[in-house]
């Protein structure tokens, strides 16, 4: 799924993560903060390239601002900011799980 | 037809409201253990984030253990571009209930219904299982009550949405609830009419605790079965004035066996504890009696 512009979805609030997606090319580029690095970098990393992969987006440049978001956020916002990314409007039809799951 | 769907007729003392844009608010309000929450997709969530609220609503239905809490969510009004996809999020997702905005008519009941039982056979949902209730927000509305309660069998009660309503009306909320009167009565009584549950609006000064209760215990004796909720700090005085008291309870108790043994000996009208009683009191008295099993304060056998 190719991207067609710069977007983003979520806050800083707590519990919340920003997740930032523009398009790129040679694949995915990750970047994460977030204060909970040490314990979870590599769950929050997992599942953010698995939420990227089920979306089918191969190339993008993601920024990640995490403020302590469980899994079913993190998703949420990666799933939002991509949407955003594809430009096709706000009430275009998701696939409920199929790939948004 | 009278809907089989369990969860039809349960307690629903308490509805609170929920940003379903706010993680921080969507994962544990169930530690408060109302009797159903409401996840909102409509005026809780700015007209941008319509969207993201969306793909949080669709994983917090999916994910997180509500307890039993009954999962309603709050959809965008028929006037906007929102609700069909709201419609598919919420059917996808396996909410228990749909909370209609703004209806006016029966037709607006009969749309999000033809939408909701559409969502069911693209996702693979039994038929029938996502429940509805209509919120009911301008005086048009509350002239349509009846019909909005016999509109649909999925639907299994009606709530008043008070904000709106004094803003159609043309007056303010007050604390003294003139303004509510007419359509807290109307619809009440177009409920019991019609077999269907009504649920009061919010009541928004969190500091006025005493000006909530006595909100509450007059529309408990007013017939409603519960109340909209903001503020998890109201949920339990609501709970406590709608739970029948231990003399009440013992008092139906009496009530309904009273009955039984007098019918069978072939007697109409007697005396409890100085009252009288006669058949007309049977129906409530079960009803308490109900309510406090439901409620869990009552575990005798009847």
């Amino acid at each position: 799924m190719e991207l067609k512009k710069a977007a983003m979805a979520g806050t800083v609030e707590s519990s919340d993560a920003q997740v930032t997606v523009e398009p790129a090319t040679g694949g995915i580029t990750l970047d994460i903060d977030s204060s909970v690095i040490n314990q979870y970098g590599r769950q929050i990393k997992a599942i953010i390239l698995e939420t990227l992969e089920r979306l089918e987006v191969t190339n993008a440049k993601v920024t990640v601002v995490d403020k302590g978001a469980l899994d079913c956020t993190l998703k949420a916002r990666v799933e939002g900011a991509v949407f955003r990314a594809m430009d096709k409007g706000q009430d275009a039809a998701s696939d409920w799980g199929g790939a948004i799951r | 037809m009278t809907n089989t769907n369990p969860n039809f007729k349960r307690l629903r003392r308490t509805m609170m409201f929920l940003n379903a844009q706010k993680p921080s608010l969507i994962k544990d309000p169930y530690i408060y253990k109302p009797d159903s929450i409401m996840l909102d997709l409509e005026d809780a969530v700015a007209e941008n984030q319509k969207d993201a609220a969306r793909f949080s609503l669709y994983h917090a239905l999916k994910t997180v253990d509500y307890h039993g809490c009954e999962r309603v969510v709050r959809i965008n009004g028929l006037e906007t571009k929102h609700w069909q996809e709201d419609i598919r999020v919420c059917v996808a997702g396996g909410c228990d209930t749909i909370r209609i905005s703004k209806t006016e008519s029966a037709d607006d009941v009969r749309t999000v219904e033809a939408a909701v039982e559409k969502a069911e056979q693209e996702f693979g949902r039994p038929i029938g299982s996502t429940l509805l209730m209509a919120a009911i927000e301008s005086t048009k509305g509350i002239l349509n009550v009846v019909d909005i309660c016999k509109a649909s069998d999925r639907l299994f009660g009606v709530a008043l949405s008070g904000g709106d309503y004094t803003k159609d009306l043309q007056t303010v909320i007050s604390k003294s609830g003139v303004e509510l009167m007419g359509a807290r009565q109307q619809m009440v009584i177009a409920a019991r009419a019609t077999g269907k549950m009504c649920f009061d609006t919010v009541y928004t000064d969190l500091d006025d605790m005493e000006g909530f209760k006595k909100d509450v215990a007059m529309i408990r004796a007013m017939g409603f079965d519960g109340k909209s909720i903001v503020n998890p700090r109201q949920i339990l005085p609501t709970h406590e004035i709608f739970t029948p008291t231990e003399k009440e309870i013992i008092f139906a108790e009496k009530v309904v066996r009273e009955i039984d043994e007098k019918k069978a000996q072939g007697i109409g009208v007697f005396t409890v504890n100085g009252k009288m009683i006669d058949i007309a009191f049977y129906d409530g008295a079960k009803r308490t009696l109900n309510l406090a099993k439901a409620a869990g304060v009552y575990k005798g056998e009847l």
